[in-house]
């Protein structure tokens, strides 16, 4: 079997064989340094989103903020904080994800593309488990309401999620030419952070404020998935149109990047 | 077979390109056995990793009609916080083999006990070439590349490490670059010495030593 694969001529059907093979294995390496042996690493998936959801809802009931209103808060932390750590755990996983990795480039099949999918799968499963199991329990402690329009939730989680993974690949090929992209990218995220959508919705901002504010990629993403939780309750914003376009772009730039870093990095 | 048409490499250096290969040509057949003598920094690593397709060729066309293993160095291709298990499961579902049958091969052959399940680099440099070694046993090629086999290790392992390769395997092709002429000799049908990017034939490896140590 291992020999006709490793024939120079191989169909495009046995090297999708092999490359999930390929993703497969180095996603259950991923899952061992990431998650650790023990099972309590995978509990943070939830434990860090789920205090954050706990901690902010607490402020929230106490300060009893202007905004709130109608808004369901606790549905609006876990949508917000969801879209926040898929592409905010996705890029940074990316970030520097080769080094660690160089030495299984040695198997002729394991590819720096391969390295990244398996990143970038873990992730997205990762960040789409926390957000399904939150909105379930607190939906069943009866905290929240569970997506008004699943369809539309959906279709915004998985923009979210490609744009995470197309970012990632970015990311993830120019840190490897240098250090500072790393580091910059850290810095990058934090400062993205309350202009992501995360923590407002384009509603509550100022007119003239709403037009740019919708050209930051993510925030389009984040009123989407709202939309699909909150139904016509709230007004959002999106365009997934413009999502998509930004996302092609992304990932046309990102494959580009990853090919030219398998070049590079598979000679040392 | 495995051929190489024309190939070269170049690496880009601060000084310029850098030409390692210079237009090789190397053909292979089922079960035989070459050996490629060079110094160190020759490009012997260089060579043995683009017929592992590790590497990509510059120019020139390599081809691969049958299964070829990583380059075997005695270390490398594994991940050091995974444990030698971790690796070994790695390994056996990136060539997908089963992983269930190999492990007692690598539990006797490698002699790592309790060590099997901590991560590699914990690992004495010997340690690794235990693991190295009865892991990249554990999947059949048809071709072994062997990487400067003879440092590491005690006699004894090196005893068990020949029987399971030149005994077990010899029906298999092997490519064994090294820079120790005896090894070759003891192995190889006939040997190629590698020098200034060039790769220069001979009938016997007898023949190419002499010419390896007229060189130096």
């Amino acid at each position: 079997m291992i020999k006709k694969e490793t024939f120079h001529h191989t169909s495009l059907r046995q090297s999708l064989v092999i490359q999930s093979r390929v993703i497969g294995a180095l996603l259950l390496r991923e899952i061992i340094t990431r998650y650790g042996r023990h099972n309590i690493g995978f509990m943070w998936l939830f434990g860090e989103p789920m205090m954050f959801t706990l901690g902010v809802t607490t402020l929230w009931t106490f300060a009893k903020m202007a905004h709130s209103g109608s808004l369901p808060i606790v549905a609006f932390c876990i949508t917000g904080y969801s879209s926040l750590l898929i592409w905010r755990n996705t890029t940074m996983r990316c970030g520097k994800a080769i080094e660690p990795n160089l030495a299984l480039l040695y198997h002729r099949n394991v590819k720096v593309i391969d390295v990244f999918a398996a990143r970038i799968i873990l992730e997205i499963a990762g960040a789409t488990l926390s957000l399904t199991i939150l909105s379930l329990v607190f939906s069943a402690v009866g905290l929240m309401e569970l997506p008004a329009d699943i369809v539309i939730a959906f279709a915004g989680w998985l923009l979210l999620a490609w744009f995470a993974g197309s970012l990632g690949l970015i990311v993830g090929s120019l840190s490897e030419r240098s250090e500072t992209v790393e580091r910059l990218w850290h810095t990058l995220t934090y400062l993205m952070f309350p202009m992501s959508g995360a923590v407002f919705m384009v509603q509550w901002l100022p007119q003239q404020w709403k037009e740019y504010i919708l050209w930051v990629p993510m925030v389009n993403g984040t009123e989407m998935v709202r939309h699909g939780f909150f139904g016509n309750a709230v007004r959002t914003y999106e365009d997934p149109a413009y999502l998509i376009v930004v996302n092609l772009v992304l990932m046309l730039i990102g494959l580009s990047l990853v090919k030219e870093t398998g070049r590079r990095v598979e000679q040392q | 077979m495995i051929e190489l048409k024309n190939v070269t490499k170049v690496y880009s250096t601060r000084k310029g390109p850098r030409t390692v290969l210079d237009n090789i040509n190397l053909r292979i057949e089922k079960g035989e056995k070459l050996g490629i003598i060079g110094q160190n920094g020759a490009g012997k690593s260089t060579l043995i990793r683009m017929i592992s397709g590790a590497e990509s060729a510059t120019s020139g066309h390599i081809y691969r009609g049958m299964s070829i293993s990583w380059p075997l160095a005695f270390g490398g291709a594994f991940q050091g916080s995974l444990t030698g298990m971790d690796n070994l499961r790695f390994v056996c579902r990136v060539y997908g083999v089963p992983i269930e049958p190999s492990i007692p091969f690598v539990q006797s052959f490698s002699e790592l006990g309790n060590y099997l399940n901590e991560p590699v680099k914990k690992y004495s440099s010997g340690m690794r070439a235990r693991l190295a070694f009865a892991i990249s046993m554990a999947v059949n090629f048809d071709c072994f590349l062997i990487d400067e086999v003879v440092v590491v290790g005690d006699s004894r392992f090196h005893e068990k490490c020949h029987n399971e390769l030149f005994v077990k395997r010899q029906d298999r092709a092997m490519i064994i670059v090294s820079h120790d002429a005896a090894y070759i000799q003891q192995y190889c049908d006939r040997a190629a010495v590698i020098k200034s990017g060039q790769l220069t034939y001979f009938e016997s490896v007898d023949d190419a030593y002499t010419f390896y140590q007229a060189q130096s």
